[in-house]
Parts: structure tokens; C-alpha cells; sequence
């Protein structure tokens, strides 16, 4: 089992989740042992296969976990040098970490500006501040200020996941966690949305973790990635590294150099070869 | 015709009656999604709290803000016992678990003050007001046009909370979906507090109405009835839905009680509002200012 990470080295780390473990309804144990850190201003890409624990390793950091049951019983979570697995997610937001969801969950009887205007909640600003915020997220999805009056449950999905990212803006976060901002979006949008979170974190220095089936484009934009299987970190390294390495190739990217395979031997290989026992 | 809009008028501000009770449920159900059953209970509670506390020869300022110092209690303790370890469950439970609350909150009330009936006086007549009957001789309940008032005060204050304040946005995007609101910050203990506390006071203040009109008195809780076909007529989500719904029902059942009513015996006003709101299901359920849902495809 490898689960540690030979990158910890440094005090000076931003996140870091240390081997931790999460328990759904007290019996069914999701992630056994995961740790992971995120650099400041880096992309860091969570990836795996469904059910694998990319949304519970997010929704773990941001202690979205108590309304669904979940219980992280082992391990800590650490930002900025304090510990930070008992706080409110409000709490949380306020010191600038925020998780955008899978799904999106725009406000659907809420207008897009509305959408957005929750998003500052947390922070007690003068009307022209909020405006000055708008205007900031507007400049990042102009999308979202010419269809500022529809409802947000009448808006596109590629256009519900920018509310959702630009919503999260508005609490000025310095990491988001973005669950899956690729689901059922059309490959353009998503290159447009992957655009926008790289040009965030440019220009704007905002860390991001981002959980993502969609290996191929989410290794196009991370600095560094995690997979993992099962409950655990299976790989990690170098976006580059990841993306050019032959068990991701094949398992992740449906590449492979010895040409197409039958379905039966990919199986029979998979079963052969598991990362984890 | 002279007559007609007699029974109009009464018709209408009777209505706004039913609007005051109809105005909690929509709070509460714009705010959590939760039909909140136990809201004619809190009219009764918080009526009875302030007679109570009057009687012990508080002045009225003082008791006024007594009750709703009470009813913020019970609006606190409601989120605390009830509320918060629901969150996530499907609405039929936290349905179930307001129609619990209605029992207790009854309960309650009696054990603290006793069960008898008791007077409230407002200190306004309901007796018609004389230069309206001099000029157009119609009687305008001096009273009816106060609760009318007061009603138009509160709903315009309600609308712009909601529309145009910090909280009143958090308050409906919690109403929309309680986990995002969650995941961008919005505290949902401190929301549906809040909620409960303004619910209780809209509470409070029909309760004071309710209670001068018709005596301090457990049947109190029944009006919470007739809130029903008004918020199916107004929406269950749109304040201004509950006074117009209100308006709608109070003088339908009047015009209906006196000019149907003769030919089939009378008691028409008793059921049918409800007619009414079951035909209007028919035609249009999220009623007339509700917010339709909204299912993309």
C-alpha cells in the first residue's frame, strides 16, 4: 500500500490532508487512508473512477460531510498551518476555502446575479465593495452578466457551472474545491470552463482542487495529480508525468501502444495487474 | 348593488384575516421547505402569551415585546430540537415532525396560562366607520380597516427583505437548496432562526387580530384551516400571494354565503373555500404567484 506521500517534506504546506479516513452511516469506511497536499497557487487534480472517493475526500475538507452521514474518524486536515476538520463550513468559507459541488446547484429560483450575490455572504462588504465584486466575476464570465436576470434553474448547464464557480468567487476564496465541473457538459464548454479556472488561478492566485473523471483534460490543466481507487491514493506525480505514464494511459486515458485490446484482455489484464492489494 | 359591496368590503378585509396566518406558513415554507404545520399553534401560543402577560398588569408595549421575546424563544428552541437534527431528510419528515411541534406548542401554552377563554382588547371599535356610511352608506369596520392596514405594512416590508436584503436573498437560496447554501458559507442554523423568529412574530401579530376579534381561545388554532385553500389559491411561496389568496377567499365566501347560500340552506363559508382552492389545483397547483418548479430536461 502507498499511501504516503514523499512530497510532505515541506512545513511550509497550504492544505494538507493527512491520512485520513471516512466512516458514511458508521459501517461503510470510503476512504482508507488518504492524504494529499495542495501546493499554494497550484491546480491539483483528484482523479478516479466513480466511487472511488474524489467527492468524499472534497466534501471532507470543506465538512460538507455531517449532512450526509459521513464521519472523518481518523486523520487531519491542516490550511494555512491549523487544523481545520471541526470547523462550520461556514467557518471554512471565511477563511477561504470553499467547495463548489458536483452538480452544480445553482439556485434555481434565484436569478444569476442573485446566485452570485449569495455568494459573499461571509463577508460583511459596503455595497460598492459587492458591486466591485460582481463586476470582478462578470469580467471572468461575461456569459453570466448578459443573462444576469434569468433564472438560474432556466440557464444552460455550462452556464449553471459558471455560476457555480463564479458564486464561489464572490466569497474572495483563496482554494476552491471544484467537484467534477466537467459532468455532462459539452467538451467545448469544458475546455472554456477549464480556461477560466486556469486564468483564475493566474491571475487571481487561487489555489484549486478539483476532483475530475475527465483525466485527459484535467491533466491538461493541473500542476500536479492524485488518483484514486478505492478509498486510496494509488498514484501520484507530475501532471505531465501522470499524463505520459503507461498505466494511466490505459486505464485513465483509453491509450494504449499496443494497440486496440479486446475487451476480455483488458479485463483479464486489470485483474491480473491491480494497483492496490 | 349597495348591498353587494358591502358584503364585498366585509368579504375582503375578513380575507386579510386569513392572509395573517396564511404569511407564517409561507415564510417558514419559503425559507426551509418545510410546511410548517405547527404555524395556527404558534398563533395561539403567542395570543395567549400576550394576554397572559398583560394580565399580570404589564403595560401593552411591554407585553408586546414580552411575547415576541417568547415567541423568538420558541422559534430558537424550534430549530435547536426540531430542525437541526432533520437536516437532509426528505419533507414528509420534517412535515410529520412540525405536526408533533403543533401538539406540543398547544400543550404548552395551556400548561403555562391555563386553558380558559379570554378577552383582548386593541382598543379599536369594530363598528363601522361613520363619514364612510355618511357618503357612500356602506359600513367599513373601523377594525377590518386597521387589520388591513397592518397587513400592508407587513407585507411590504416582508417583500423587500426577501428581494432586496443580505438575508432575505440566503433565506430563499436556502429555500432552494440547503447543501449549496451550506457549501458557500450561508449558516442554516442562524437562517432558520431567523425565519422561525419573524414567523413568530407574523404569528404574534395575528394572534393579537385573530384574538381581539374573536376572544383568546384554543379554536385559535383552526384559523391555521383556513390559511389552507388561501395559500393553495396564492402560492406557497409568494407573500404578496398570501394576501391576494386571502383577499380571494375572504370574499368569495362572503358573496357565495349570501347569494348561494340562501338556496341551498346556508354554512356555504364553511367549505367552500376549500372547493374553491381543490378546483384550482386543477388548473394551476403552484397557485397564482407561486414559483413554478423548475426541472430542466
Amino acid at each position: 500500500m502507498t499511501t504516503t506521500t514523499q512530497h510532505a517534506e515541506g512545513n511550509g504546506s497550504y492544505l494538507s490532508i493527512n491520512n485520513i479516513e471516512v466512516i458514511y452511516d458508521r459501517v461503510i469506511l470510503v476512504l482508507k487512508g488518504v492524504s494529499l497536499e495542495v501546493p499554494k497557487g497550484k491546480i491539483v487534480a483528484l482523479l478516479g473512477a466513480n466511487g472511488a472517493g474524489k467527492s468524499t475526500t472534497l466534501k471532507s475538507i470543506s465538512n460538507l460531510l455531517g449532512a450526509e452521514r459521513g464521519d472523518v474518524t481518523k486523520g487531519d486536515i491542516v490550511f494555512k498551518g491549523t487544523r481545520v476538520d471541526q470547523l462550520t463550513p461556514n467557518e471554512l468559507v471565511k477563511r477561504g476555502v470553499i467547495q463548489v459541488m458536483e452538480g452544480r446547484h445553482c439556485f434555481a429560483h434565484l436569478t444569476l446575479e442573485e446566485n452570485l450575490l449569495t455568494g459573499a455572504y461571509t463577508r460583511s462588504i459596503s455595497r460598492a465593495e459587492l458591486k466591485h465584486s460582481l463586476e470582478r466575476v462578470y469580467h471572468y464570465f461575461p456569459r453570466l452578466k448578459q443573462r444576469r436576470e434569468t433564472q438560474a434553474g432556466y440557464t444552460s448547464g455550462g452556464e449553471q457551472q459558471m455560476c457555480a464557480i463564479g458564486r464561489a468567487l464572490m466569497a474572495k476564496p483563496e482554494m476552491i474545491l471544484l467537484d467534477e465541473p466537467s459532468m455532462g457538459l459539452a467538451p467545448q464548454i469544458v475546455e472554456e470552463i477549464f480556461e477560466i479556472v486556469k486564468d483564475l488561478n493566474q491571475s487571481e492566485q487561487v489555489s484549486f482542487l478539483l476532483a475530475e473523471q475527465n483525466t485527459m483534460v484535467a491533466l491538461r490543466y493541473a500542476d500536479f495529480g492524485y488518483i484514486l481507487e478505492n478509498g486510496r491514493v494509488v498514484m501520484e506525480g507530475d501532471a505531465k508525468e501522470l499524463a505520459s505514464n503507461e498505466d494511466v494511459k490505459e486505464f485513465y486515458l483509453g491509450l494504449s501502444s499496443a494497440g486496440r485490446k479486446s475487451f476480455r484482455d483488458v479485463k483479464h489484464y486489470r485483474r491480473r495487474k491491480r494497483w492496490l492489494s | 348593488m349597495q348591498f353587494f359591496f358591502e358584503v364585498l368590503i366585509g368579504g375582503l378585509l375578513s380575507g386579510v384575516m386569513y392572509s395573517f396566518v396564511a404569511l407564517g406558513f409561507v415564510l417558514i415554507y419559503k425559507a426551509s421547505g418545510v410546511f410548517n404545520f405547527a404555524q395556527g399553534a404558534m398563533v395561539f401560543f403567542a395570543a395567549l402569551t400576550f394576554v397572559g402577560i398583560l394580565e399580570t398588569g404589564v403595560p401593552f408595549w411591554l407585553a408586546l415585546i414580552l411575547a415576541f421575546g417568547a415567541m423568538v424563544i420558541l422559534g430558537i428552541a424550534t430549530e435547536r430540537i426540531v430542525l437541526r437534527p432533520m437536516v437532509n431528510q426528505p419533507p414528509i419528515a420534517l412535515f410529520m415532525a412540525t405536526i408533533g411541534l403543533t401538539f406540543l406548542i398547544e400543550g404548552l401554552a395551556q400548561a403555562m396560562w391555563g386553558s380558559s377563554v379570554r378577552g383582548l382588547d386593541l382598543g379599536i371599535q369594530d363598528e363601522p366607520i361613520a363619514w364612510i356610511m355618511d357618503a357612500t352608506d356602506i359600513g367599513v369596520s373601523k377594525f377590518d380597516l386597521f387589520a388591513a392596514g397592518v397587513a400592508a405594512v407587513l407585507v411590504t416590508a416582508l417583500a423587500l427583505f426577501f428581494q432586496y436584503t443580505r438575508v432575505g436573498r440566503a433565506l430563499r437560496a436556502v429555500a432552494d437548496d440547503h447543501q449549496a447554501a451550506l457549501s458557500i458559507g450561508i449558516p442554516l442554523q442562524t437562517i432558520w432562526r431567523i425565519v422561525w423568529a419573524v414567523a413568530g412574530f407574523v404569528a404574534l401579530v395575528a394572534g393579537l387580530i385573530w384574538g381581539a376579534r374573536n376572544g383568546v381561545q384554543f379554536a385559535l388554532t383552526f384559523t391555521a384551516l383556513k390559511a389552507l385553500p388561501v395559500l393553495i389559491l396564492g402560492g406557497f411561496t409568494s407573500v404578496p400571494g398570501a394576501i391576494v389568496g386571502g383577499l380571494i377567499i375572504g370574499s368569495t365566501e362572503k358573496l357565495a354565503e349570501v347569494y348561494l347560500g340562501a338556496h341551498v340552506g346556508g354554512g356555504i363559508d364553511a367549505w367552500f373555500p376549500y372547493i374553491l382552492a381543490l378546483g384550482f389545483l386543477l388548473v394551476r397547483p403552484e397557485g397564482l404567484f407561486g414559483e413554478k418548479h423548475i426541472d430542466r430536461v
